[in-house]
């Protein structure tokens, strides 16, 4: 993982707009975010991609395949997984996968694919965001959930990816990110400010349900109860989300692996961040049965167990 | 069902939400003065359509315990 230096407080924002600490802690359980103040998203996707390629012992011109995933990318091509490849130096191909927060889960079932096919030994998939670069800093609405930073992992073949579930209910009336209007002189539609639009309370009912079903899901295809997992990893999107979640489907807290107050909603790069802390701090071990959940725009869903 | 038994069951639900005694709840408690802000009523108006088998659709109209005891009964009858 990497996360820009820079981190913002609550108070800090109490600055920007009208809020404060005690409300954003209370609202979405939050205590501060990094922020980028010269990082790239490509930038910040390649230095966690090293970091996980120290970590696993692995050259870049080793891999076989790059995939990434941004909602806030630094351009619309090359994609951000071209730009990662450069970085890294590596020859491999390399292409983006878009599924909004959820994305990292599409890019570990993407890469399942490519194993299955025996087309791969090693991938590297990345997480990465900017989202600094696409709120609305005068809407305290969201600007006080998201953060920046970068997540990455490098897959082996192997059978530890056991079940996965991944939804889809396309739409945009819930979550929007719309791209930049441009300036072309002929267009007569309409021009919106390509910045996040979330209905709150629309994005809050979406995701309990989603994560609650896809958990579900998992238990039942699989025979488990959540004694038999060491860790839920959730994208850390809305502590209360996670908090509403865990009680409906009677599972303790205390399994769900929460850093949302340390780095806030870093969408893609949400879930391979929660999971790299996790398993630099020691707590995974081999042979430990987790799963990954995620939820967001598209709307797109999608959780997945595996034996770490 | 009568209102009596909705506010019961409301009172039961919203209490387990914001930890408070269920007697406290009165329909002419409002939501501000218990703290409970618009994702706890998402939140408990996702409990409500699982105990009432109805869809609940959430409005800035639902000031008090009150008002959404009238909105099941509507919903329920």
């Amino acid at each position: 993982m990497y996360v820009p230096p820079h981190t913002v407080t609550n108070d800090d924002l109490s600055a920007l707009v009208e809020t404060n600490d005690e409300w954003i802690r209370r609202r979405v359980g939050i205590a501060e975010r990094h922020i980028a103040v010269t990082e790239s998203t490509a930038g910040m996707a390649a230095a966690a991609a090293r970091n996980a390629l120290d970590n696993a012992g692995i050259a870049a011109e080793d891999l076989d395949l790059i995939l990434c995933a941004t909602v806030s990318a630094d351009n619309v091509s090359p994609s951000l997984a071209c730009m990662v490849q450069a970085a890294l130096g590596a020859v491999c191909p390399a292409y983006d996968i878009n599924a909004a927060c959820s994305a990292f889960l599409f890019l570990l079932e993407t890469a399942a694919g490519w194993f299955a096919r025996g087309r791969a030994k090693k991938i590297l998939v990345v997480g990465s965001e900017r989202m600094s670069r696409i709120v609305d800093w005068s809407d305290r609405g969201t600007c006080v959930i998201f953060g920046d930073g970068a997540g990455a992992a490098v897959l082996g073949a192997g059978d530890g990816y056991l079940d996965s579930v991944i939804t889809v209910r396309g739409g945009d009336s819930v979550i929007k990110i719309p791209c930049s209007a441009g300036k072309s002189p002929f267009w007569q539609g309409s021009c919106e400010e390509p910045y996040i639009q979330m209905n709150g309370q629309e994005t809050f009912k979406y995701a309990v349900n989603a994560m609650c079903g896809d958990i579900q899901t998992l238990f039942n295809r699989n025979g488990l109860t959540h004694d038999d997992l060491a860790w839920i990893v959730p994208h850390q999107a809305n502590y209360r989300i996670i908090e509403s979640a865990a009680k409906r489907s009677g599972i303790p807290q205390e399994k769900f692996y929460l850093n949302i107050d340390r780095v806030g909603n870093t969408s893609s790069a949400s879930v391979p961040i929660a999971l790299d802390e996790l398993n630099r701090s020691g707590r995974l071990q081999r042979g430990d049965k987790i799963i990954l959940t995620a939820f967001g725009g598209g709307l797109a869903n999608a959780a997945c167990l595996l034996t770490w | 069902m009568t209102n009596e038994k909705i506010l019961e069951t409301l009172a039961s639900i919203i209490a387990d939400k914001i930890d408070t005694d269920a007697a406290e709840i009165k329909p002419e408690t409002t939501f501000e003065e218990l703290g409970i802000d618009s994702l706890d009523i998402t939140d408990i108006a996702m409990s409500v359509e699982d105990a009432f088998g109805i869809e609940v659709e959430v409005s800035g109209e639902l000031k008090s315990v009150g008002d959404l005891v009238n909105l099941v009964a509507s919903l329920t009858a």
